[in-house]
């Protein structure tokens, strides 16, 4: 097994994650792309790992999960907050820059 | 190992050639489907697949925080919020801004290409492989590293969590602008619209209930005969569901009348 | 004997010496009350301002008996006030310094206010700003004193600037009159022209001596580059050109007789602008050590008197005749301290007597004026001598002393430089000699316009004698007029010795060139009754085709050259200057305004404020820095 077809597979998945954010206007659907793009990250992690034999590359996969939950957390609220607004959650809405 | 007993295919190889092209099918699935909910399942579908990728890499420990932590609590958070916000009618896929959608995908394959060529081959050769990482077990040796060596990061994780979650508190916290309204005060503001407009102040009458048919959808007559406006919902009204009560009432009074009809004509026999 | 060993050393003040700043004190302070004690000093303040000066004239006649006593070499005496400031190397003091030549100007300045402010009481007794009047009077007498005390080149100047804005404050005294506010505007400007030169000349010493005192440039003055005494030298006689309206920056003399009849006298006739005199005198160690430079004074002053004449001749205004006379009388001064040692104390005996009778005319032209509803028209003058006797008789004695009847004042003076010039140059000598002939001309032609000839009045005119007030100081200053010269004639010289140096000189009374000159004279005289005398004078300027009577009705059309050489390039140059801001620098600096502009246009559009725009954008960022960064590790 070659760890390259892993960093193949997070490159591609990384790049439809992006290309997600750039054209979904629907502000949770923009977030999972994001979500998508930090699960590829933690694809190379892992396989990074299995290659040098060591456990740090998990144990960063690891912190970028945790990472990952703190801003779903933050991020929902902040799209509740927008929403209970505005009445929608789309990006192109909320282009004032201000609440 | 012996090269010799290296198999033409293992077990890993085959797990990736099925779970990589699926993976890849859901990732576009998240970005193409129109309605919210199709997106988050195909993120789930990808999140599992992504387990079982972990698994074949000897990150067991990983497989079921991924499985627990990201696809359980995390895509389930994203799932609540969409029910929150409204499933209701599928995004449109009109693009609204000029040339975003051609220098959007453009990009994308430009990043693609990048990856690929740029860090693509910078784990080519043979991969270490973790058995003796996980000698003592992959969960005692990530245990190891976390409140080993990484254990400040790992403090640092704990304050950003405490810090993100009092965040979300304040985010959807909502002050009250009003007192709070008691059943006391709906009580007496019924009892003053009934003084001021005449508005009935006791709960609305029950749907009409008749020989063949008890639906809500179905209006109570008055005394005069005439449907009651008031024992229907008014959201059935809105949605035009409600039943005629002209024809239901129809058999009632043809039997009613058969009878009379009798009686007239045995007393007019006596 | 050389220079130096004339030149007698300064000794300490004592005693009353120690207190020749009273001079300058007293009208200071009371210039000072008068500004700022508003109209309650209305009642009694020309009183406190005549009061002031005559304390200084006492003050200087006092310090002048004290001077006659002491012995020759104990004749110049500094006294130093305090330290002005310092700067690094440099330490400016302040002192004064009371020698011959400056005490005979304190007594001048002094004397002759003092009968000017008590003709001013009498004269400006009836304008509503009396008591401001008498504050700048004041205030001139102390600047005045101030300049010829000074021991050094900077409170020199500082009373030079200090005259300066007395001069122009006086000028345009009757502010609300336009041609009076022009007028000393004019003056202001054209002296600043002159305080340019000086304040070059202070500088170069500073360079060339370390310091600006007396002492030390007298000192200094023998070891003195050539090129940089001519430098001075001619930085000083700009200077004294603009002070004392000498040829080319005369023209704001005759502008300045806009200005009250008593400022006339006082500062335009009598001291101030005989102050460029007093500097030439006074530097005179640094003349000596260039001969170029005291050509052009010589040159200066006697192309002035000439001029000045000239100017006299067709003038119809009565100051203004008398304001080209002064012109003339100090290119006579001027062309004395050109000519060198020879003509030091004859400059300085020309500019007393001259202060005499130029002071006495004016205040006398000032009576005529009172009697005559200030007109200044000489053409509707005529036979006022019965009319104002006293005016009559006082300014007839400043009238021979002017053109020089013997033993009056300008007999001796104005005679003994014509002999000196003679003796340094025929052709400068000539001209003098000239301009006595012109000054008997004109000065015979304001008489017969103004005294005698028949009465070309206005309707409503009632000419009527002045108040005493106003004849005693005429009076005065007649017998000064008429005695002055006599009484000076042997002792200035020898008087003058420790500050001009030795260079004692034949005061003979009669000599051949001084017969010659009374003949011009006389021929003068004479040529006035036949021009004016024999047939009445029109009421009217006849109309004249004499290229000579033209150019002096137009002031030597001096406004014009000073116009074209001066004004129009200064206009063109702010015009220019106008122009380049306007189109170069502007137009830049707006330009870049535009061009920012036209970019925030452009740019704006990029700030759409949607979130997926800008992910586009950063997505490309950073592709692009990938990019740069593998080609640069490729490369």
């Amino acid at each position: 097994m070659n760890p390259e077809n892993m960093l193949m597979l997070a490159a591609i998945l990384f790049a439809i994650g992006g290309m997600g954010v750039m054209l979904r206007r629907n502000a949770l659907v923009a977030f999972m792309c994001v979500e998508l793009m930090l699960n590829a990250a933690n694809l190379a992690l892992v396989a990074a790992a299995l290659m040098h034999g060591r456990l740090d590359g998990q144990v960063a996969s690891f912190f970028v999960m945790v990472v990952a939950a703190a801003e779903v957390v933050v991020g929902l609220a902040i799209i509740v907050t927008i929403y209970r607004t505005r009445r929608t959650t789309s990006v192109d809405d909320a282009n004032l820059l201000n609440l | 190992m012996n090269p010799a007993l290296v198999p033409l295919v293992t077990g890993t190889e085959v797990a990736f050639w099925i779970c990589a092209p699926l993976m890849v099918l859901g990732a576009l699935g998240l970005v193409f489907f129109r309605k919210a909910v199709y997106s988050a399942l195909s993120m789930a579908f990808v999140m599992l697949n992504l387990a079982v990728l972990y698994a074949t890499m000897d990150a067991l420990f990983l497989v079921f925080v991924q499985i627990i932590v990201y696809t359980g609590a995390i895509m389930m958070l994203f799932l609540f919020v969409l029910m929150l916000v409204g499933v209701g009618t599928p995004d449109s896929m009109v693009e609204t801004l000029k040339g975003q959608r051609a220098l959007g995908i453009l990009t994308t394959v430009a990043v693609a290409a990048l990856l690929i060529f740029g860090i693509g081959g910078s784990l080519r050769g043979n991969p270490v492989g973790l058995a003796e990482a996980n000698a003592a077990g992959n969960v005692e040796g990530i245990a190891d590293l976390l409140f080993g060596r990484y254990v400040f990061i790992f403090e640092l994780t704990a304050a950003l969590l405490i810090t993100a979650a009092l965040a979300a508190m304040i985010l959807a916290h909502r002050s009250r602008v009003a007192p709070r309204v008691t059943q006391a005060d709906k009580a007496r503001a019924r009892i003053r619209a009934y003084a001021e407009t005449g508005a009935h102040p006791g709960a609305a009458p029950n749907p009409g209930v008749y020989a063949g048919h008890n639906s809500i959808a179905v209006p109570a007559l008055l005394p005069d005969g005439s449907a009651a406006e008031a024992s229907l919902s008014q959201t059935l009204v809105l949605r035009g569901t409600t039943v005629d009560p002209e024809a239901l009432t129809r058999g009632t009074q043809d039997r009613f009348r058969a009878i009379e009809s009798v009686r007239s004509s045995e007393e007019d026999d006596e | 004997m050389t220079l130096l060993e004339t030149l007698v050393q300064p000794v300490a003040a004592t005693g009353m010496f120690a207190n020749a700043w009273w001079m300058i004190g007293a009208p200071l302070a009371v210039a000072a009350i008068l500004l700022l004690a508003g109209r309650v000093a209305d009642a009694w303040g020309h009183f406190l301002a005549v009061a002031a000066v005559v304390f200084s004239f006492a003050v200087a006649a006092c310090l002048f008996a004290q001077l006659l006593g002491r012995a020759v070499d104990a004749r110049i005496v500094e006294s130093q006030l305090f330290t002005w400031f310092s700067v690094g190397a440099w330490t400016f003091d302040v002192g004064l310094q009371v020698d011959p030549l400056s005490i005979l100007f304190a007594l001048l300045i002094t004397g002759v206010g003092s009968l000017i402010h008590i003709y001013s009481i009498g004269y400006m007794a009836h304008d509503p700003r009396r008591r401001r009047f008498f504050a700048y009077l004041n205030l001139f007498v102390a600047a005045m004193l101030t300049l010829v005390l000074a021991n050094n080149y900077l409170i020199l100047f500082v009373g030079w600037e200090g005259v300066g804005l007395a001069s122009y404050l006086l000028i345009s005294f009757w502010q609300e009159k336009h041609s009076a506010a022009a007028a000393g505007v004019k003056a202001f400007v054209m002296n600043r022209v002159g305080d340019f030169g000086m304040l070059l000349a202070i500088f170069s010493m500073l360079v060339m001596f370390g310091g600006s005192s007396f002492t030390a440039v007298n000192h200094g003055a023998a070891n003195l580059p050539p090129l940089w005494a001519t430098l001075i030298g001619l930085f000083l006689l700009l200077g004294a050109c603009g002070k004392s309206a000498q040829v080319p920056l005369q023209a704001w003399l005759l502008d300045a007789m806009e200005g009250p009849t008593p400022v006339s006298a006082l500062i335009h006739a009598a001291t101030m602008v005989t102050a460029g005199v007093y500097l030439v005198v006074r530097s005179h160690v640094l003349f000596e050590q260039s001969a170029i430079a005291q050509t052009a004074v010589v040159l200066v002053g006697t192309v002035t008197l000439l001029a000045g004449a000239w100017i006299g001749t067709s003038q119809d205004d009565i100051k203004k005749v008398l304001a080209g006379s002064t012109m003339s009388q100090i290119g006579y001064m001027m062309l004395a301290a050109g000519i060198g040692p020879a003509g030091y104390a004859f400059a300085i005996f020309h500019l007393l007597t001259h202060g005499f009778f130029k002071a006495n005319m004016f205040l006398g032209a000032g009576s005529v004026m009172h009697g005559m509803h200030d007109d200044v028209n000489m053409r509707n003058y005529g036979r006022l001598a019965q009319y104002m006797k006293y005016t009559y008789w006082t300014f007839f004695c400043g009238y021979i002393a002017i053109i020089g009847v013997p033993l009056t004042a300008g007999f001796f003076s104005k005679d003994h430089i014509i002999e000196a010039a003679f003796h340094h140059n025929l052709i400068i000598g000539l001209c003098a000699l000239l301009g006595a002939g012109i000054t008997a001309f004109y000065m015979t032609r304001l008489m017969f316009m103004t005294f005698w000839s028949e009465k070309r009045w206005e309707p409503g005119v009632h000419p009527h004698e002045s108040p005493k007030v106003m004849t005693i100081p005429l009076v005065v200053l007649a017998v000064l007029s008429l005695v002055g010269g006599a009484a000076m004639n042997w002792w200035i010289q020898t008087w003058l010795e420790p500050a001009a140096g030795n260079h004692a000189h034949e005061v003979a009374l009669f000599t051949p060139i001084g017969g010659v000159t009374i003949a011009v004279v006389a021929a003068g005289v004479a040529l006035g009754w036949y021009v004016f005398g024999r047939n009445p004078i029109p009421k009217v300027a006849p109309a004249s085709r004499n290229p000579f009577t033209l150019v002096g009705r137009n002031v030597l059309y001096g406004d014009l050259i000073n116009d074209s050489v001066a004004v129009k390039p200064t206009y063109a140059l702010g015009r220019a200057a106008v122009a380049t801001d306007d189109a170069a620098l502007d137009g830049a600096v707006d330009g870049l305004a535009r061009g920012f502009g036209g970019l925030s246009v452009v740019v704006r559009k990029l700030q759409t404020g949607y979130a997926r725009s800008y992910a586009l954008t950063m997505t490309t960022g950073v592709l692009l820095a990938a990019v740069v960064l593998i080609l640069s590790q490729l490369a």
